[in-house]
């Protein structure tokens, strides 16, 4: 069963944290009890800001750092989640219903990309 | 979900009509058919489930569930996917099957045994998630029910809770598709002639049930694990199949610590399976595994499962599977421990195939003299008369004592007694070794 990385981007400067309703975090409650029972939930977490990131580079033999934030990109990675379904459909279909959860005022992508293995 | 824009459609009865294929329409909005085949992948158990505490059949549950498959696929590419498919179908499903009560010409009659009035039939409300899980629970209880044998058990989880196509598991278990159908139509038909009932068990045949639930779980995950028969030495998916039943039954029983220990026990095992074979397909021993190809996800998994486990046999093996997995290079690996857990085991589970492991992990921890010993009293044990892996295990034992023509033997014979081409390969190259007065002597997998 292939697995699959779910990158969910946001939009910092939107303050999304602020956003989200308790509601919002009860039908989080009741989706992630709902995947994590369906077998298909491996592991998943929020990242804290990218103001307390670090982007470490390697190019032309130099090793460079830069302390974040991030702001030269619209949207940055918030979470991850990693899920073990059948195929791509089924991992499409509950990554759905993660965004389908959130409130329509709320910008959000989740970037869906399976792991190669082997 | 009993708003009328979403209502599925409700009257045509199909259940026992063959299958009317969807008309042909035009491919609007793309993907509608893919999207009901994943949303009804997810959903099937459930939809199963709450179904057959309608109509109390499961067998008639899993047709009202096709049905609403297939209006899904009538309707979905026509009229567009529904803001909330899962709803959709359940409800759907359960509309077909509060119609089929109600149709049913021994209606009066059935309402009459059991003493409910019309209204208690349930009604196509929108269910509490958690009153839907106990109906999933149920009907894990119900397709591991001891009236079956443990193949229409397996064959039935598969089906009704893992959402496989009677092909699926015909592949998985190397049989034919007539033979699992045929399976599942008798399991069905002996629940139904067995009157047995849609519950959770309680009291102290709560116990027994739940004991024949794991076993299946793990059974299936076994198979997968080390093929019995055939070319592959794993089959990865019944895996995968096996272990998300386990995980669906540590969050539906949260508080059973045995539970926790095959989730725990499944998490670890399922963590080696890349290096459990090499290129080509051949088994790779646990000694020779590439332990940087072990899944530290699943094994993390498998260890906070551990956490929360107990101490019955499932708990213990997955504490033996935590010893090896802890263990950052082989010669790391805590054998004195290993065999300890092993003795608890045995006096748990007196089995000569536990009694054959502990020897092993004696050898280790003592030398080869003490597992050879304790291999030999199991010699004429008649559960290992066919058993490969006691050759095999006396096989490594002999070659670590030098006794090289012996173990040779040993590993002819193991060849000669396992199924799986793979590990057949593996043993006679072993004896082939051990003739050229061969040096290296690998344990077995533990």
């Amino acid at each position: 069963m292939p697995r699959f990385l779910s990158m969910i981007r946001i939009d910092e400067s939107e303050r999304p944290a602020e956003q989200l309703t308790p509601e919002f975090h009860e039908r989080m409650g009741a989706l992630f009890e709902e995947i994590t029972k369906a077998g298909v939930m491996l592991d998943t977490a929020g990242l804290t800001p990218t103001s307390e990131g670090t982007r470490l580079t390697w190019s032309g033999g130099t090793l460079s750092a830069v302390d974040g934030p991030f702001t030269e990109t619209k949207e940055v990675v918030g979470g991850y989640a990693i899920l073990q379904a059948k195929d791509k459909a089924e991992a499409l279909e509950w990554t759905k219903r993660f965004l389908e959860i959130h409130d329509e005022h709320v910008s959000v992508t989740a970037e869906l990309r399976q792991i190669a293995e082997g | 979900m009993t708003g009328t824009a979403l209502a599925p459609p409700r009257g045509r009865l199909v259940s026992w009509a063959p299958v009317t294929p969807a008309p042909p329409h035009p491919p609007d909005p793309p993907g509608a058919l893919e999207r009901v085949a994943a949303v009804f992948r997810i959903e099937s158990a459930r939809i199963i489930a709450a179904v057959t505490r309608i109509v109390g059949d499961v067998g008639i549950a899993e047709e009202l569930a096709q049905d609403a498959l297939v209006a899904a696929m009538e309707a979905w590419p026509r009229s567009g996917v529904p803001r909330n498919p899962a709803a959709w179908l359940m409800a759907t499903a359960r509309n077909r099957a509060v119609d089929l009560v109600r149709r049913r010409e021994t209606y009066a009659r059935k309402l009459a045994e059991v003493g409910r009035s019309l209204d208690d039939v349930a009604p196509p409300e929108p269910e509490d998630a958690d009153d839907i899980d106990d109906d999933v629970l149920r009907l894990i209880f119900t397709a591991c029910h001891p009236a079956l044998s443990p193949e229409a058990r397996i064959a039935l989880t598969l089906r009704l809770l893992g959402g496989l196509t009677t092909p699926e598991i015909a592949r998985a278990f190397l049989t034919s598709e007539a033979t699992v159908a045929q399976r599942i139509v008798r399991a069905k038909r002996t629940l139904a002639r067995a009157g047995v009932p849609f519950e959770v068990p309680t009291g102290p045949e709560r116990a027994a049930r739940l004991a024949s639930v794991l076993e299946v779980v793990y059974l299936v995950f076994n198979e997968g694990y080390s093929a019995t028969a055939g070319d592959d030495l794993v089959r990865p998916a019944l895996c995968e199949d096996a272990l998300r039943l386990a995980r669906l039954l540590a969050a539906l029983v949260p508080d059973e610590p045995e539970v926790h220990g095959l989730v725990a026990l499944l998490e670890i095992q399922a963590s080696r399976t890349a290096a459990r074979t090499g290129p080509g397909g051949a088994p790779v021993l646990l000694a020779d595994q590439d332990r940087s190809r072990w899944n530290l996800l699943l094994i993390g998994r498998g260890v906070d499962a551990l956490g929360r486990a107990g101490d019955g046999p499932y708990s213990l093996q997955a504490a033996i599977a935590a010893c090896h997995a802890r263990a950052a290079r082989y010669e790391d690996t805590d054998w004195a421990a290993i065999a300890a857990l092993y003795g608890r085991l045995l006096a748990l589970t007196p089995s000569p195939v536990v009694a054959l492991n502990r020897a092993v992990a004696v050898s280790m921890a003592q030398g080869p003299a003490a597992g050879l010993a304790q291999v030999d009293a199991l010699v004429d044990e008649p559960a290992l008369r066919e058993y490969h892996l006691l050759p095999s295990v006396r096989g490594d034992l002999l070659a670590r004592l030098g006794r090289h023509d012996e173990a040779r033997a040993e590993w002819e014979r193991a060849a000669a007694l396992t199924r799986n081409t793979r590990e057949r390969d593996l043993l006679l190259e072993r004896a082939d070794l051990a003739a050229e007065g061969g040096s290296r002597a690998a344990p077995p997998p533990a």
